[in-house]
């Protein structure tokens, strides 16, 4: 069923490009089609996902042989952590699909891409095989590329580029350090669940120590952590709409998600002993993007950079529930909020971004000192825009709130003092955002702003679905928070013993 | 005389002098008949090939060729660049008085390059190179009357010169020290001996020597004015199959010495990062696809060499030699048949708009720069992925982390030129070679898909094979 949900939209994307006469409607209906396919795969296995406290560390597991001569397979499965963010890239990218895109008389190229980067996307979560995440881990760059590139605005190509290399070195350095952390192993295998198990390495010995170097820095410039983030603004800015929301909601996950997955889960003394450097990074980029993002006037960059705090959060959740410090509870706690920050954020940020997209079809400008007065013009658009707004700097009730307190709450556990200057990062994006909307709403109508119409019904539905969501989350996380907590990522550490 | 034992290289053989017989009684029009009659005899070699494929590795005629999984897997990636520059060559050159002695020529050379993936003797190596690279000679400057193809030959001829000499000296050198030419018994020396200046001078002459067949540094000089300017069939031929006989055989050479005591496996990891890291520095200013190419594969050598350097140290070393030889030899073919069937068109401004006037040649070249680069699920990425894994298994993990760079720094260049094919409004008219050069370019295509996704097919046999000597 794992399977299916990677292939439907990979095959459908084959067939989009090969399918050489398809107008745009037909193209767009395969899209949507093949992208809620895929999707209901993923809820066939949520619901037959066992969350009780007997639960398997990975469920709905199959495995079809590869290259047996290097131990690699195809292998795919889901903990409660995969499972939730998989279920919100799946979700994200029929969101994406169904925004009216500005496809530049190329729509089924557009949406073949589209297809293809939820295939590789979805596989990348879904797999547990390192060589396999490795694969996908790199066509998600390609994918993007060419999106990026053909569908973006002036300075597409060059970001595209920018993006590509930047990625690629990252991708590299996780493939060193993904074969340095194989060839510690006994036997040759690319075996997740088996690699869990027998932490290959420990001990912060130089070997262990260059092979986690080589981890986070390849995640740390795919999430981005500074000062590796440079790639995501210009990426973000020339982007069609529709390909930010899922370069933020999905893309970014991939760093953040391969942290957890990899380093924190397989090397676990390892990742304890430099947690708090990690920390302090992650505390930097909460900052560093909070106070760059105030200093922006496009509006793009500015929820990009946004992106790079909200990121930051995660990462610290993350460092602060690998430090082996504190109780398992707050250890737990902390975690948890890092994943729930991941879904959350992509659902928020991705409804962030597809209203920025709206903006940019009616007025071709990202220029926030151009926008003014848009409250009584477009109603809906500035409904929509606050709440996700609101849900960003994490006002209780919405779905940021859940993610950040437990962030918070876990962290202070373990780093207090990094936790208290991390808050400062709260009261930043939330004066930036009320800014912005203040900009962009109030004050008298800017010139050229009265034409605007408001939000189109095919605009509606992908951000109400986002938008409820969000709320849904706020108010009840508790499904959300047992399905993330369950299986692998969350088990008790057991010390298999080693170098300390 | 076991002549069972070398049926390939007899049939590739006989083929050859029947082609030359053929080629100076057919009339014109006729010559391309060589081409199919090349097919044929490549295709028996190919079967002969397969029933040696029995997993035991042995030696024959006086323990001087190696009939391993390596030998084997070597000689059938030779035939196949083999096949497809035949595929490549009766159109583009249908208007040569000498088209049909061009398929002899290609394999007399073909059999040069078999020699040396299975050389177990210093003696036979030095054969190998010398018939490889007397016809490769003639094959670079094919068209006699292009000002770029006779210098292509001069340059392979005057490097070649030079370099084959050296291989020469360094083997007379070599086989004196140690008493023996056969691998075997030189590593029955080697085991025992110390390191004599003479031997190392000999050693680092041989080096050279092999340099030259791959492509590398310091002996690379003519390989991107090969690229440019021999006819392009002859080029896709000269820049993979005498690598793919030259690397076997280096990495034998090399996996003879222990690990300490000789400076070898420090030389060939600097040589490799050297060659690929100019490799790729040149090839960043060009603005002509086959000198861009001929660049790229200069830096491809470097790849190889990583693995030549723990050849011996680490036993997955030769598999992961013969995969990447593999992804590259099938990407390259693409690359290179994509520009015969463009007609040889090279200028990177003309692959502006390529993707809407040529889709299929836009997205076959697509492909393979996107697996010289190693992007997964194709053969190049299967292929970096290996080298890597053994240069850190063997001890040279810093190796591994050159070529991280070396890769980035390759992307760029190759969307370079990816870039214009797919953004840029088309100029120009295109013309095209016919349906031989686009069967060509179909089967190089698939190769550079299926060495990624069935790579099982090439490491599996290898997997736990015994590798001579």
């Amino acid at each position: 069923m794992l399977t299916l949900s990677i292939l439907i939209p990979l095959l459908a994307s084959l067939g989009l490009f090969v399918w050489s006469d398809a107008t745009k409607d037909k193209a767009r209906r395969v899209a949507l089609g093949a992208s809620a396919l895929s999707l209901i795969c993923l809820i066939i296995v949520w619901l037959g996902f066992d969350s009780g406290p007997e639960a398997p560390a990975f469920q709905a597991v199959s495995e079809v042989g590869w290259i047996d001569a290097l131990g690699v397979a195809w292998r795919v499965g889901v903990d409660g952590m995969s499972l939730a963010v998989s279920l919100m890239s799946g979700l994200l990218f029929l969101c994406a699909i169904a925004w009216p895109a500005e496809t530049k008389g190329r729509a089924r190229q557009y949406y073949a891409w589209f297809l293809f980067l939820q295939g590789v996307s979805l596989g990348l979560f879904l797999t547990l095989d390192l060589l396999i995440f490795y694969v996908f881990f790199d066509l998600t760059l390609v994918g993007m590329y060419f999106l990026i590139g053909r569908w973006g605005h002036d300075q597409a190509e060059y970001a595209a580029l920018k993006f590509f290399v930047y990625t690629l070195a990252g991708s590299l350095a996780i493939l060193l350090a993904i074969l340095g952390l194989v060839l510690a192993n006994d036997t040759l295998t690319f075996d997740m669940p088996a690699l869990i198990a027998a932490q290959p390495l420990g001990g912060t010995d130089l070997r262990a120590s260059l092979i986690l170097l080589g981890f986070l820095v390849g995640f740390a410039i795919k999430t981005p952590l500074v000062p590796f983030h440079t790639w995501l603004p210009l990426a973000h800015v020339e982007a069609p709409g529709p390909a930010s929301a899922v370069l933020a909601g999905v893309l970014l996950k991939m760093g953040t998600y391969g942290m957890v997955r990899i380093p924190f889960q397989m090397m676990r003394e390892t990742f304890a002993a430099y947690a708090f450097p990690l920390a302090i990074v992650a505390l930097v980029a909460i900052l560093w993007g909070a106070l760059v993002a105030l200093g922006q006037t496009n509006l793009k960059r500015r929820i990009a950079y946004t992106s790079v705090n909200h990121m930051g959060y995660t990462v610290l959740g993350i460092a602060a529930a690998g430090a082996m410090i504190g109780s398992d509870s707050v250890r737990t706690l902390a975690l948890s909020g890092a994943v729930t920050e991941m879904v959350a954020h992509g659902l928020i940020t991705g409804a962030l971004f597809l209203i920025a997209g709206s903006f940019y079809t009616r007025t071709g400008t990202y220029d926030l000192a151009r926008y003014g007065g848009l409250a009584r013009i477009a109603p809906l658009l500035m409904a929509a825009y606050f709440l996700s707004a609101f849900a960003s700097f994490g006002l209780p009730g919405l779905a940021g709130f859940v993610a950040e307190f437990q962030i918070f709450a876990g962290s202070f556990g373990v780093y207090p003092v990094l936790a208290a200057i991390g808050l400062l990062g709260l009261v930043v994006t939330a004066a930036l955002f009320l800014m912005m909307g203040q900009q962009i709403f109030f004050g008298t109508p800017a010139p050229g702003m009265m034409a605007i119409k408001d939000l189109k019904p095919a605009e509606i539905g992908p951000l109400a679905v986002l938008l409820v969501l969000v709320v849904l989350i706020g108010l009840l996380p508790g499904w959300l928070l047992d399905m993330i907590q369950t299986g692998s990522a969350f088990a008790p550490f057991q010390a298999v013993g080693g170098a300390q | 005389m076991p002549l069972g034992d070398i049926l390939p290289e007899i049939a590739v053989l006989l083929t050859a002098v029947a082609i030359v017989l053929l080629a100076s009684f057919l009339p014109r029009r006729l010559q391309w008949t060589g081409a199919p009659v090349a097919l044929a005899g490549l295709a028996i070699a190919a079967l002969f090939l397969l029933a040696q494929a029995s997993g035991e590795a042995r030696a024959t005629f006086s323990q001087t060729y190696a009939l391993d999984m390596a030998s084997v897997e070597g000689r059938l990636l030779i035939l196949f660049a083999t096949a497809v520059t035949v595929l490549l060559s009766p159109r583009w050159f249908a208007t040569d008085q000498r088209h049909g002695e061009f398929y002899a020529m290609l394999l007399f050379s073909t059999l040069g390059a078999m020699v040396l993936a299975g050389a177990l003797d210093l003696l036979l190596v030095l054969i190998g190179v010398l018939l490889s690279s007397a016809t490769g000679y003639v094959l670079a400057a094919y068209h006699r009357d292009w000002a770029l193809s006779v210098e292509a030959g001069m340059k392979y001829f005057l490097v070649g010169a030079l370099a084959n000499t050296a291989l020469a000296l360094g083997a007379t050198f070599m086989i004196g020290m140690l008493g023996y030419p056969g691998f075997g018994e030189m590593a029955a020396a080697l085991a025992v001996g110390e390191a004599s200046p003479l031997l190392l001078v000999g050693l680092g002459l041989v080096v050279i020597g092999m340099a030259y067949k791959l492509g590398a540094v310091p002996a690379h000089a003519w390989l991107p004015d090969v690229a440019e300017g021999a006819p392009a069939p002859a080029a896709a031929f000269l820049t993979v199959a005498p690598k793919i006989g030259a690397a076997i055989a280096l990495a034998r050479l090399v996996s003879l010495f222990p690990e300490t005591g000789f400076a070898i496996r420090p030389l060939v990891a600097a040589l490799a990062v050297i060659t690929m890291t100019l490799g790729n520095l040149a090839a960043l200013w060009q603005d002509d696809m086959r000198r861009m190419l001929g660049w790229s594969s200069v830096s491809q050598a470097g790849y190889l060499l990583m693995a030549v350097t723990v050849a011996g140290l680490s036993d997955q070393a030769m598999p992961a030699l013969l995969i990447f030889l593999a992804g590259y030899t099938a990407a390259n073919l693409a690359a290179f048949a994509a520009v015969t069937h463009l007609r040889g068109r090279t200028a990177r401004n003309d692959y502006a708009g390529l993707l809407k006037t040529a889709p299929f040649a836009a997205i076959a070249l697509i492909i393979a720069f996107l697996s010289l680069v190693g992007i997964p699920p194709l053969g190049g990425f299967l292929g970096k992925l290996e080298l890597f894994l053994v240069t850190i298994d063997g001890g040279y993990g810093w190796l591994a982390v050159a070529a991280l760079f070396n890769t980035v720094l390759s992307l760029v260049y190759y969307l370079r030129f990816a870039v214009p094919m797919i953004w840029r409004e088309p100029s120009g008219t295109l013309y095209r070679l016919g349906a031989w050069s686009a069967v060509a370019l179909g089967i190089a295509l698939a190769a550079t898909v299926a060495v990624g996704l069935l790579a099982q097919a090439i490491l599996g046999p290898l997997a736990g094979a015994a590798f001579l000597p």
